[in-house]
């Protein structure tokens, strides 16, 4: 068991990167261009590694740390996080806190290193990243409680092993509702496009881009790696809810659950071509919105017992 | 049928989230036609291994009363009047979809310490667990959108929320109440929402605005 659960990780950590290079290509499906190779981001990571990194002069270790420390949660937090059903290399009671708290703690030192930087621009990205972070977590919380008291378990190997199927057919409006908070919460986490356009570099509407500006070499890879594992992460928390196939050999559940996260990257470019990005103001409407939901669920589970 | 019935009931409370949630009167007009028609199918659903011609019967009543006619109606006043089509509230969005989403845990709390006249969950009588809570829930929800909102025709929408509530609690629960009732309900708002809406477009043309401020200005004169 444990051998499929390190295969797991490794699973991710290579195949990460290639889901931005898949919502890319669906995006130029939909606008009639050929598109970027699947694998631009991998070419990209490379090309960065070989660089050498440029400091300003008035930044501080804090702005170093950032990457780095970035990195190492994102890592810890895939640790924690089961695929296809098969449980995670580490795993234990409430760890979906632990999940919450890394993804927390890789904002929190993205964040800062931007503040360090002193530019103005950094810094207004950082508050947006933070204002809305502040509503897209308590979603993700809400929603994984929800999963939780539906599942009596505590630690996310046990949520998303062998009761799945249980809960679809006993609480199939609950899942439903959790699957689309958790939809919410994976575009707003990863700056894609209701609440914020990847692709723009106009100084006004961005707001991932815009704190990593000053980011170079190696930096930049680590947190390009960072955000890919961060998609990752949340897409298999997902893909773990809606393929509910508990029953068959975990390799084949393994590579279904990937699948999925190709498809999910699918969906995800299909929204970023179908939908404008939602006015800045708008933004805590829609989080709101998917707590609603969240709640919603978390009150349907809690009325079933 | 029991989980069709939770999905009405579910289905519900998503919509009255949305009203509460949406800023365009077109939207939530057409939110609460669809709540009037999944609500109106519950006779039937609900009552599934009993269905008889008269929970047909209000079944087709209430669907095309409120889930096309009443809305036909609403998008007539809505045209005729010539206004911005923005629901204007007192209370931002995310603030009252905050309150619905605390009205609905209260109205959960409260109907679990209720006596109910049928029990929760029983096998065969179609009550489902969440038929109180979501009447409540909707009733409330009809409340908030009256006192919150400033045009005259989000007020009519909130009387119909506020009639969606009753009637789920009446049908899901009150498994002998006759169905007479309902229709003499049903009646009751069909008339009223007719007079709103009317009242709506006159109020428009009167003042040259559906804003429920300024029905002061009705007044004879000013001190």
């Amino acid at each position: 068991m444990a051998a499929i659960s390190w295969a797991n990780l490794l699973v991710g950590l290579c195949l990460a990167p290639l889901l931005p290079g898949v919502i890319a290509r669906t995006k130029a499906l939909f606008a009639g261009r050929r598109g970027q190779p699947l694998a631009q981001l991998y070419l990209d990571l490379w090309k960065l590694l070989r660089k050498g990194a440029v400091y300003s002069s008035v930044t501080t270790w804090v702005f170093r740390a950032g990457p780095v420390v970035g990195l190492a949660a994102a890592v810890a937090a895939l640790l924690l996080l089961p695929l296809g059903g098969a449980p995670a290399v580490v795993a234990f009671d409430g760890d979906l806190i632990l999940l919450v708290a890394l993804l927390g703690a890789l904002r929190f030192f993205l964040v800062t290193a931007a503040l360090d930087t002193g530019s103005a621009f950094e810094g207004m990205g950082a508050s947006r990243e933070m204002g809305f972070s502040a509503l897209a977590e308590p979603v993700l919380l809400v929603a994984l409680a929800a999963m939780a008291r539906g599942t009596g378990e505590t630690s996310l190997s046990g949520m998303f092993g062998a009761t799945i199927p249980g809960e679809w057919a006993t609480q199939p409006h609950a899942m439903l509702l959790i699957v689309s908070a958790l939809f919410v919460v994976l575009l707003a986490e990863n700056s894609r496009i209701p609440v914020d356009d990847p692709n723009t570099h106009l100084e006004l509407t961005m707001i991932h881009e815009v704190m990593v500006l000053d980011h170079g070499g190696p930096d930049l890879a680590f947190i390009l790696y960072a955000a890919a594992l961060k998609f990752w992460l949340l897409g298999a928390l997902l893909v773990g809810i809606v393929v509910p196939l508990r029953e068959i050999p975990p390799a084949l559940a393994a590579a279904t659950a990937v699948a999925g996260m190709a498809l999910l990257a699918f969906a995800v470019g299909v929204v970023e071509s179908c939908m404008a990005r939602l006015r800045m103001s708008r933004v805590p409407q829609l989080l709101v919105g998917a707590g609603g939901l969240a709640t919603v669920a978390l009150m349907l589970e809690l009325v079933r017992s | 049928m029991a989980a069709w019935v939770d999905a009405i009931l579910v289905f519900a409370v998503l919509t009255n989230l949305a009203v509460l949630g949406s800023s365009r009167l077109g939207l939530c007009i057409r939110m609460v036609a669809a709540q009037g028609i999944m609500i109106g199918l519950l006779p039937v659903v609900g009552h599934w291994h009993a269905v008889d011609a008269r929970a047909v019967g209000l079944a087709t009543a209430s669907v095309l009363l409120k889930g096309f006619l009443v809305p036909w109606l609403l998008h007539w006043a809505l045209v005729e009047a010539n206004v911005r089509r923005e629901v204007e509230p007192y209370i931002g969005y995310p603030m009252s979809v905050l309150i619905g989403v605390a009205s609905l845990c209260l109205c959960l709390w409260l109907s679990a310490r209720m006596p109910l006249p049928v029990a929760a969950g029983e096998a065969g009588t179609g009550a489902s667990a969440l038929a109180a809570p979501v009447a409540f829930f909707s009733i409330l929800c009809g409340l908030l959108m009256i006192v919150s909102r400033r045009k005259a025709l989000t007020q009519v929408l909130g009387y119909l929320v506020m009639e969606n509530g009753i009637f789920t609690f009446g049908v899901a629960l009150a498994l002998e109440e006759p169905f007479l009732v309902e229709f003499g309900v049903l009646l009751d708002v069909v008339g009223a929402v007719f007079v709103m809406g009317v009242a709506v477009f006159h109020i428009s043309r009167e003042i040259h605005s559906i804003d429920t401020d300024q029905l002061s200005m009705l007044r004879e004169e000013r001190r």
